[in-house]
């Protein structure tokens, strides 16, 4: 389905201490959390961001912490979606996981700026910047990620192994 | 194999695996905290899923933000108190009768050398100090690995670090190897990928310090570090273990993608500099700086292990903190803290002017008893200065080793602890 949202672009090392420092865990609700998402490093992220917008960052998101919190709350502020050089491996499997999408291509984040319109179709892993022009590809998922990413998380997809779907 | 495809391959029942295959593994051992445990419990109470593979490999360790903080923590974590009540769970650790998990778990012999451990805090790399496999997973991981008793790992790649030598300076210790190890490396330079650690400087480590070392994996991006099994590692278990222990032995034909070695005859006390672990600097640089502290912490589950503030006691011993200095000090566990306090540390602690308490996270992770103000510096013996990590997110934590901590306690500036004990 194609569809089209801001850009939201960091450096590198945006870590989980940024995306949602420690003072607002003591919740798990996931709006409370998206109430605070990037606060420490993009006082406007909150304010302004919209469902479909998109998160784009250089090298290494979501290093630090494993608190699920951080991709929990980027989900519920309606992000749609993370496109990073690469990522840290926990929030890796922690995005994965919980059915937030996120791709590593590296090309697109030289590419975008902060503020950027991008069209983009998730199943398909395909975005454009509608700036430039350009169009990127995301690399398939593996086929392990692929199996939990198709069925939404990995919670999903053991109901569905245990026949509890 | 190395030592992480080993342990790898032995879960999954393979006879052999490579870098770059996924397993489905076992773990012996699959924990959480009272922070990420809330999000699990949540996530098992909207699915409906109420039966677990093993409900003795199943360890909830109350540590980031007990006892409770404030009243929003205390209504999230009775969903875990229920959570375990409802399903009769035989390893719950509430504040006061456990501590850090990863104080905890080794030290009280819960995770035993050849384990396979998965849990659901970052520094869950630490149990490769005592030559396990172990790795931070999320919340939901650690709901599906309670459920099906299985979770998939990519097999990774695998750092060779060497360490060689005597370091010439007396207060150089396992955490400055490390701290060492992450400037060389990079913050990421490890991420995706294993630390198996060798060399002469390795053996002789205490397991503690070994376990200081795995600890910090985590700050290089790695999924695990990993330790050959020794006889240091071999003596702490003893006593300890409440399991066989269950080692493999170093393949001489093993590969690694990436082989570093170190000499760390020359290497100082480290200081990292605000805000990553990888600025790390000699002291006798940072000494030059004359860096002036507000607080001083020392604890966290990278050193506050007893041998941590045995350390931090020599330096303290009859000593006042200076005038401005608020000192924050928490031995890692309730066992720790009973030692410290039979061993005349926490008397010594006091008496210098700390305020001491057991077996949190506290200020570490910015959680509580001790979080720092806009513009304030922290000298820590943590393992994490980031951004807004410890408190205010306009506040500066440095990171350092007991020794270094405690000096600097004293002086109120950061020192090399040379400057109070002569050399």
């Amino acid at each position: 389905m194609l569809e089209k949202g801001k850009s939201y672009r960091y450096g590198r090392d945006v870590n989980t201490d940024l995306i949602i420092p420690a003072r607002y865990m003591s919740t798990t609700d996931p709006d409370e959390l998206a109430s605070f998402c990037m606060e420490d490093i993009d006082k406007n992220f909150v304010k302004t961001v919209r469902k479909g917008d998109i998160i784009v960052a250089e090298e290494n998101f979501g290093n630090g912490s494993s608190r699920e919190h951080a991709p929990i709350a980027i989900k519920a502020s309606g992000v749609q979606c993370v496109i990073a050089k690469f990522f840290a491996r926990i929030f890796y499997r922690n995005a994965i996981n919980i059915g937030l999408p996120i791709f590593e291509i590296p090309e697109a984040v030289d590419d975008i700026q902060y503020g950027d319109i991008l069209e983009y179709d998730i199943d398909k892993g395909w975005f454009k910047n509608t700036r430039t022009g350009r169009e990127f590809q995301a690399k398939a998922f593996t086929p392990e990620v692929k199996e939990i990413f198709d069925v939404g998380g990995l919670i999903p997809l053991i109901k569905k192994q245990l026949g509890k779907a | 194999m190395n030592l992480t495809e080993q342990f790898l391959a032995r879960s999954a029942g393979k006879s052999r695996v490579s870098p770059g295959d996924i397993v489905t593994i076992k773990p012996d051992v699959m924990m959480g905290n009272d922070v990420t445990t809330a999000v699990t419990v949540r996530i098992l109470n909207e699915s409906g899923l109420d039966t677990f593979a093993d409900k003795n490999k199943m360890f909830i360790v109350m540590s980031h933000f007990v006892p409770n903080k404030d009243i929003k923590t205390s209504e999230m974590t009775q969903s875990i108190r229920k959570f375990v009540e409802k399903h009769k769970l035989p390893y719950f650790f509430e504040a006061g009768k456990g501590g850090i998990e990863h104080a905890l778990l080794p030290d009280e012999g819960y995770v035993v050398a050849g384990d396979v451990v998965v849990g659901a805090d970052s520094h869950s790399c630490t149990y490769g100090g005592i030559h396990a496999f172990a790795a931070g997973i999320g919340s939901t991981d650690l709901a599906g690995a309670w459920v099906t008793g299985k979770i998939w790992m990519r097999v990774p790649e695998t750092i060779k670090a060497a360490f060689h030598g005597i370091p010439k300076h007396p207060w150089t210790s396992a955490k400055d190897f490390v701290l060492h190890l992450i400037k060389e490396i990079g913050d990421d330079g490890a991420t995706y990928q294993a630390i198996e650690y060798h060399g002469d400087a390795i053996e002789n480590l205490t397991a503690e310090g070994k376990l200081t070392i795995a600890n910090m994996a985590i700050e290089a991006g790695a999924k695990n570090a990993i330790f050959p099994f020794d006889k240091a590692i071999e003596a702490y278990e003893k006593g300890r273990a409440r399991r066989p222990l269950n080692p493999v032995k170093v393949d001489p034909k093993a590969a690694f993608s990436r082989s570093f070695e170190w000499n760390v005859e020359d290497l100082e006390p480290q200081v990292s500099y605000p805000h990553l672990p990888s600025k790390a600097h000699p002291i006798s640089k940072v000494m030059a700086e004359k860096i002036k502290v507000d607080q001083v912490f020392i604890g966290s589950c990278t050193n506050a292990k007893i041998e941590d503030l045995r350390i931090a006691a020599k330096i303290l011993k009859g000593k006042k903190l200076a005038p401005w200095v608020r000192g924050v000090a928490i031995p890692a566990s309730q066992k720790i803290y009973l030692e410290a306090i039979q061993e005349g540390i926490v008397e010594i602690f006091a008496k210098a002017g700390f305020a001491v308490t057991g077996g949190t996270c506290g200020p570490c992770l910015g959680g509580h008893y001790g979080i720092i103000g806009p513009g304030e510096v922290m000298l820590s013996t943590s393992n994490r200065n980031f951004v807004g990590r410890t408190g205010h997110p306009k506040g500066m934590t440095y990171l350092c080793n007991p020794a270094v901590a405690a000096a600097s306690a004293v002086v109120g500036y950061i020192v090399d602890p040379c400057e109070v004990m002569g050399k």
